[in-house]
C-alpha cells in the first residue's frame, strides 16, 4: 500500500476515504477538506475523526457546559480552571490540589477488568500531568440489578480491575459509591477520581512553546491496543456488534504507570519540563495537537521514531493508538540529556520524537515523507458544535404526578411494621455494607489516609508537619435526577458538599462526571440541559466552582437510556486533620441531635424502591442557603470540639444513618420521635439539608446555642446507649440483628 | 550515634516511604537504598518494604531477588544483619531462600485489605523483642498473594524451633497454613511478615500504633548490641 502523503493527497483529490466508518458526518468531512484546502491524508483523517468524536470534542455537550464558566462563582481558590488536564485549587500553606473525575463506562462494560483498570490509569496521568503527586483515588460505580446474571460478570471484573491497577500503583482508594439499579443493566457506570498535591510553583500546563524545544515521548511502547477506542467505543451504542470491538479496549500495566509517576515527579523536581500532556483518549493525535495549539508555534514530529510494541503498525494506527502509560513532554535542548538520564534510572523508555517550530502548523513525517500538515487548533479545538434539539419528555409530568403518598404506597404503621421495614432497608443491596468490594482496595498505602469508606468523605493528610488535609466526597442519585434533572444535579452537589462538611472540611470546588443517554434523543438532551443548568446555578450559590470533569453520553441500550446520572465530586480543605469528624457513635451517653427540617419527602427514596419498587413524584426540596448554613455548623462543631460524630442524611433517611453510625462505633442508640412528626416520616424521609451529630453532654449548651443563634433547627432525638437501636414506643433492634441484615449482602449476591 | 535502618526501593515498591516514616517514628534514621546500588551505606539493618516490585511479574519477588542490592542484603543477612521483609519484602526473602516456604494466591482469590489481629508468637527475634510473648496486636493487612505455604516437615520445624513469629487471630485472611503471618530464620535476625506494621504507627492514619513495636524492637536490639 502506498503511503498517503500530503503530496499524494493533493494529487488524488477524488480518492475514496472511510470517513463514515471513522464516525464522521458528511458536513464534518467537508469541513476538514475546507480547512486543509484539499482532501485529508489517511493520517489526518484519523486525527480529525478521533479528535472530533463526541468523547474528545464534547460537540453535543459544550453549549451547555459553557454555563460552568459563565456562572462561575467568585473565588480566590481556583488556580487553574476548566480546559487543562485537571483544575487546580489553592488549599493554603503554599499547597495546590488538583482533582478530577472521569468516566470509563463503555470500555468497562465490554472488558470489565481492563476497562476499569485503565480508567484509573487515565485519570491518574491527568493529575500527574498537572505537576502533582497523585495521593488518592475514588470510584463511584453503578451496576444493573444485583441479581442479574450480567452483574455477576461485570461487577467482580470491574472491582478486580480497580483494585488490580490502583493497588499495584500504590494509591489508596478512599471512597466512592456502589449503586444498583436495573436502569444501568448493559450500561454500568465506572467513574474514577484522582486527587493530587503539589506546591503552587510546581503547576505544569499542557503547552508547547519555544522553537527548537524538543518533544519527548516517554513511558510504554506504542501498541495496537485501543485503536479507535475513543471514537468507536465512546460515541456509539453497542448493538449486536459488542464482542467484535473487544480489541479496542486498552490494556493497562500499573507497574509501568508507577514507574512513570516516580520518574515524572523526579523530572518535575529538577524543573526539566516546559509543558506536559498525558496520552489518553486519541493518543498522540490528541497530545501533539493540544500541546501545539496551546503553545506559541508549530510542531514537527518524526512519527517513525516512536518506539513500537508491534512493528507492523501503520502511521495512522500509531497516531490513534491509545496504549496506556505514556506521556509527552516539551523540554529545552540543554535539559534533554538529564531528562533521558532520569528516565533511564526508572527503566522508562524515552525518545525525542520531534520539536517545536516557529511555524503555525503541526507537521508529521513518516520516514522523511510528510503525512500530516494541519493547523493544530483546527484538530484540537475547532471541532463541530451541535445545538442538539431538546424537549421536556412527554412522560415527565405523569412521572412527577405519581407521588409516593400514603394513599398510593402502603406505609408501615405499627412498631412491628416499622421494624421490619428498617431491616429490609438496611439489608437492601444499595443500603447494605459494601466492604466486600472496598476491602479489595488498599486504603492504607502512602500512610496519610485519615478517613476512607464508609466515612462520609475520604480524607488525606497532605502535610505531615502541619496536619493540613483535604477531603473529597462523590455523590449522585439517578433516581432523583430522573424525577427532576435540574433538582437531581443540585441534590448530588448538595449531598457531596454536605458529606465533606460532615467530616469537618470546608468545601472549595467541584468536579463532575455527567453520565447520560444518547444526545440524539431530545428527552435525554433535555435532561442534560436541565442537569447542567441546575449544577451551574447551585455552584454559584454554594461558591464552589466547577474545575473540570467529563461527559459520558450514549449510555443506553436501544431506546432505553440510563437514569440521568450526574455524579459530583466536592473537594474540601481541613486545617488540622486531627479535628476530623467520623460517623461512628463511639461514646456512650453522648446526645444525638438531628440538624435541619424533616418533611414528608419520599419521592425517589430508597424506601420507595426497596419496599415498592416505585419511582415517581418529586425529589426532596433543596434549600441551598440552608445547606451552606448546615455546612458551617458542621465545620465549626468539628473545629471547636463540640461534636464527636456526624453523618449526613441522604438515601435511606435517618434510620439508615443512625444504623451506620451505631454499627461503625459499636454503640446503640435510644431515639425519640420528635413531637409532631410521623414515626415513618421521621425514620425514612430523605429531606435534604440534614445531618445527625453526637454531642458530648459537656458541649450541649454551647452547641445548641450556636445552632440557635445561626438559625439552624437542632432537635435532640436521643442518646448513644446500649447495644440496640430503640425507637421509643415503636420498636427495638439489636445491633447484632442489624449487623446480620446489613453485612454479607453483596458477598452473598456476588461473592 | 543514631541507628541507621535502610529501606530498599525496588521498581514498584509502594510502602517504602511508609517504612521510612515508621523507622523515623521509632527513633532511628531511615536510609533510602536503591535496588541498583550494591552499597548498603553502612546501615545497621534493612527493611524490604511492601508493594508490587517489578509488577509482581513472573512471581512475586522473583525478579527483585536478583537485583544488585539483594546480593549484599543476602550476604550480610547470612552474617547476622537484621532484615525485615514486609508483604512483598517477605516474598523477596522467600525467593532469596533466606526464609523457607512460599507466598501464594489468597484462598479467596481476592486482594484483601483489613485490620488484622495477630498474636506475637516469638518475642525473641530482632524485630519482635519489644513485644510481650503472646501479645495480641492489630495492624493492617493487604495482599493478593499472602497465603503462606510450606511442606509439613518445614512447618513442623518452624513451630518446633519457635520460628513462627506471628499468627493470625480470629480470621485467617488468606488461607495461610497454620494461620502463619510471619516467620524468622533460625538465627532470628531475618523476619518475614505478611501484615503491615508500618501502617499502624500513628493513631490518625492506622488502626492504632501497635505496629511500632517491630521498629522499636530493632532499635532496642541494635542499641543494646
Amino acid at each position: 500500500m502506498t503511503l498517503d502523503t500530503v503530496k499524494h493527497a493533493t494529487g488524488t483529490p477524488d480518492a475514496e476515504q472511510p470517513w463514515v466508518e471513522l464516525g464522521l458526518k458528511a458536513d464534518e468531512y467537508a469541513r476538514i477538506r475546507e480547512i486543509l484546502g484539499r482532501r485529508p491524508t489517511g493520517a489526518e483523517l484519523a486525527m480529525y475523526s478521533v479528535m472530533w468524536s463526541e468523547h474528545c470534542s464534547y460537540k453535543s455537550s459544550k453549549v451547555h457546559l459553557k454555563q460552568f464558566g459563565d456562572k462561575k462563582p467568585e473565588t480566590d481558590a481556583l488556580l487553574v480552571g476548566i480546559g487543562e488536564n485537571a483544575g487546580v485549587v489553592d488549599v493554603g500553606q503554599g499547597y495546590a490540589v488538583t482533582f478530577k473525575i472521569e468516566s470509563h463506562n463503555h470500555p468497562s462494560y465490554i472488558e470489565p477488568y481492563q476497562g476499569a483498570a485503565t480508567g484509573i490509569g487515565g485519570i491518574v496521568r491527568d493529575i500527574l500531568a498537572m505537576g502533582a503527586r497523585p495521593v488518592a483515588v475514588m470510584d463511584p460505580l453503578r451496576f444493573g440489578a444485583p441479581d442479574h446474571p450480567d452483574t455477576r460478570r461485570v461487577l467482580p471484573g470491574i472491582v478486580a480491575g480497580i483494585g488490580g491497577y490502583g493497588n499495584c500503583l500504590g494509591l489508596p482508594n478512599i471512597g466512592g459509591e456502589v449503586v444498583f439499579d436495573s436502569c444501568y443493566q448493559g450500561n454500568p457506570l465506572v467513574n474514577a477520581l484522582c486527587v493530587g498535591v503539589m506546591k503552587h510553583e510546581d503547576i505544569h500546563l499542557a503547552q508547547a512553546s519555544g522553537a527548537g524545544n524538543k518533544v519527548i515521548l516517554y513511558g510504554a511502547r506504542t501498541g495496537g491496543d485501543g485503536i479507535g477506542g475513543v471514537s468507536v467505543l465512546a460515541s456509539e451504542t453497542f448493538d449486536a456488534s459488542g464482542p467484535a470491538k473487544r480489541p479496542a479496549v486498552q490494556v493497562g500495566d500499573p507497574f509501568q504507570e508507577k514507574l512513570l509517576i516516580e520518574c515524572t515527579l523526579e523530572i518535575f523536581k529538577e524543573k526539566l519540563v516546559l509543558g506536559i500532556q498525558d496520552l489518553g483518549g486519541a493518543g498522540l493525535s490528541c497530545a501533539t495537537s493540544e500541546l501545539a495549539s496551546a503553545g506559541s508555534g508549530g510542531m514537527h514530529i518524526e512519527l517513525d521514531t516512536v518506539p513500537l510494541r508491534d512493528a507492523t503498525l501503520s502511521p495512522e494506527e500509531i497516531l490513534m493508538s491509545e496504549s496506556q502509560e505514556r506521556m509527552c513532554a516539551i523540554v529545552e535542548p540543554g535539559k534533554v540529556d538529564r531528562f533521558l538520564e532520569i528516565c533511564e534510572k526508572w527503566d522508562v523508555i524515552a525518545t525525542v520524537i520531534g520539536e517545536v517550530t516557529d511555524g503555525e502548523r503541526l507537521e508529521i513525517f513518516w520516514h522523511g515523507e510528510q503525512i500530516v500538515d494541519v493547523p493544530p487548533r483546527s484538530v484540537a479545538h475547532d471541532g463541530p458544535t451541535y445545538q442538539r434539539p431538546f424537549a421536556r419528555p412527554s412522560w415527565q409530568d405523569a412521572l412527577q404526578a405519581d407521588a409516593p403518598t400514603a394513599e398510593r404506597l402502603k406505609r408501615p404503621a405499627s412498631g412491628e411494621e416499622l421494624r421490619a421495614a428498617v431491616l429490609q432497608l438496611v439489608g437492601s443491596p444499595n443500603q447494605a455494607d459494601k466492604s466486600w468490594i472496598t476491602s479489595q482496595y488498599d486504603r492504607y498505602v502512602l500512610g496519610n489516609t485519615v478517613l476512607s469508606t464508609p466515612e462520609d468523605s475520604g480524607m488525606v493528610r497532605i502535610d505531615e508537619d502541619t496536619d493540613l488535609g483535604v477531603a473529597i466526597a462523590t455523590d449522585g442519585n439517578g433516581r432523583y435526577a430522573k424525577l427532576d434533572p435540574y433538582a437531581g444535579a443540585q441534590l448530588a452537589l448538595a449531598e457531596a458538599y454536605r458529606n465533606v462538611a460532615a467530616t469537618g472540611a470546608k468545601p472549595l470546588a467541584i468536579s463532575d462526571c455527567l453520565n447520560f443517554g444518547s444526545p440524539e434523543d431530545p428527552d435525554v438532551m433535555w435532561q442534560f440541559a436541565e442537569a447542567t443548568r441546575g449544577l451551574a446555578d447551585a455552584c454559584l450559590i454554594l461558591g464552589t466552582p466547577v474545575t473540570g470533569g467529563n461527559v459520558s453520553l450514549y449510555n443506553q441500550t436501544g431506546d432505553v437510556a440510563i437514569h440521568p446520572t450526574p455524579v459530583v465530586a466536592v473537594l474540601g480543605v481541613i486545617d488540622d486533620v486531627n479535628r476530623r469528624t467520623p460517623i461512628a457513635f463511639a461514646e456512650e451517653g453522648q446526645l444525638v441531635y438531628l440538624l435541619g427540617d424533616t418533611a414528608d419527602e419520599l419521592g425517589g427514596s430508597a424506601w420507595s424502591q426497596v419496599a415498592h419498587d416505585h419511582l415517581g413524584g418529586l425529589p426532596p426540596k433543596l434549600d441551598l442557603e440552608r445547606e451552606r448554613l448546615l455546612a458551617e455548623i458542621l465545620i465549626s462543631g468539628s473545629r471547636d470540639g463540640m461534636i464527636d460524630a456526624a453523618h449526613d442524611l441522604s438515601d435511606g433517611g435517618l434510620i439508615q444513618a443512625v444504623t451506620e453510625s451505631c454499627l461503625r462505633g459499636g454503640q446503640g442508640a435510644r431515639l425519640v420521635v420528635p413531637d409532631g412528626l410521623d414515626p415513618f416520616v421521621f425514620l425514612f424521609s430523605e429531606s435534604a439539608g440534614r445531618a445527625i451529630v453526637s454531642v458530648p453532654r459537656s458541649e450541649e449548651l454551647r452547641f445548641t446555642e450556636m445552632c440557635g443563634v445561626r438559625g439552624l433547627p437542632a432537635t435532640r432525638i436521643g442518646v448513644v446507649d446500649g447495644d440496640s437501636i430503640e425507637v421509643q414506643g415503636q420498636f427495638t433492634l439489636s445491633l447484632a440483628e442489624l449487623r446480620d441484615a446489613h453485612t454479607g449482602v453483596i458477598e452473598a449476591l456476588l461473592g | 550515634m543514631s541507628v541507621r535502618i535502610g529501606v530498599v526501593t525496588f521498581p514498584g515498591s509502594l510502602d517504602d516511604r511508609d517504612a521510612q516514616r515508621a523507622v523515623r517514628l521509632a527513633g532511628a534514621e531511615p536510609v533510602a537504598l536503591w535496588h541498583r546500588d550494591k552499597d548498603l551505606h553502612q546501615v545497621d539493618a534493612v527493611v524490604l518494604p511492601g508493594g508490587f516490585s517489578y509488577g509482581d511479574y513472573l512471581r512475586c519477588g522473583a525478579i527483585s531477588r536478583f537485583s544488585p542490592v539483594m546480593d549484599t542484603v543476602i550476604e550480610q543477612a547470612r552474617g547476622g544483619m537484621p532484615v525485615l521483609g514486609i508483604c512483598n519484602g517477605f516474598q523477596v526473602l522467600c525467593e532469596s531462600h533466606l526464609l523457607p516456604g512460599a507466598l501464594t494466591r489468597n484462598d479467596s482469590l481476592h486482594f484483601v485489605c483489613r485490620d488484622q489481629k495477630l498474636r506475637i508468637e516469638n518475642a525473641g527475634t530482632a524485630w519482635t523483642n519489644a513485644y510481650e510473648q503472646g501479645q495480641e496486636i492489630t495492624v493492617p493487612l493487604k495482599n493478593g498473594e499472602g497465603r503462606f505455604v510450606a511442606d509439613e516437615h518445614t512447618l513442623d520445624a518452624l513451630e518446633a524451633e519457635g520460628r513462627v513469629v506471628a499468627r493470625y487471630l480470629d480470621v485467617n485472611p488468606n488461607g495461610s497454613y497454620r494461620d502463619i503471618a510471619g516467620i524468622s530464620n533460625a538465627a532470628g535476625n531475618v523476619v518475614g511478615l505478611m501484615p503491615h506494621p508500618e501502617h499502624a504507627v500513628e493513631p490518625l492514619t492506622g488502626p492504632g500504633t501497635e505496629g511500632l513495636g517491630f521498629f522499636a524492637s530493632i532499635l532496642k536490639q541494635l542499641v543494646n548490641a
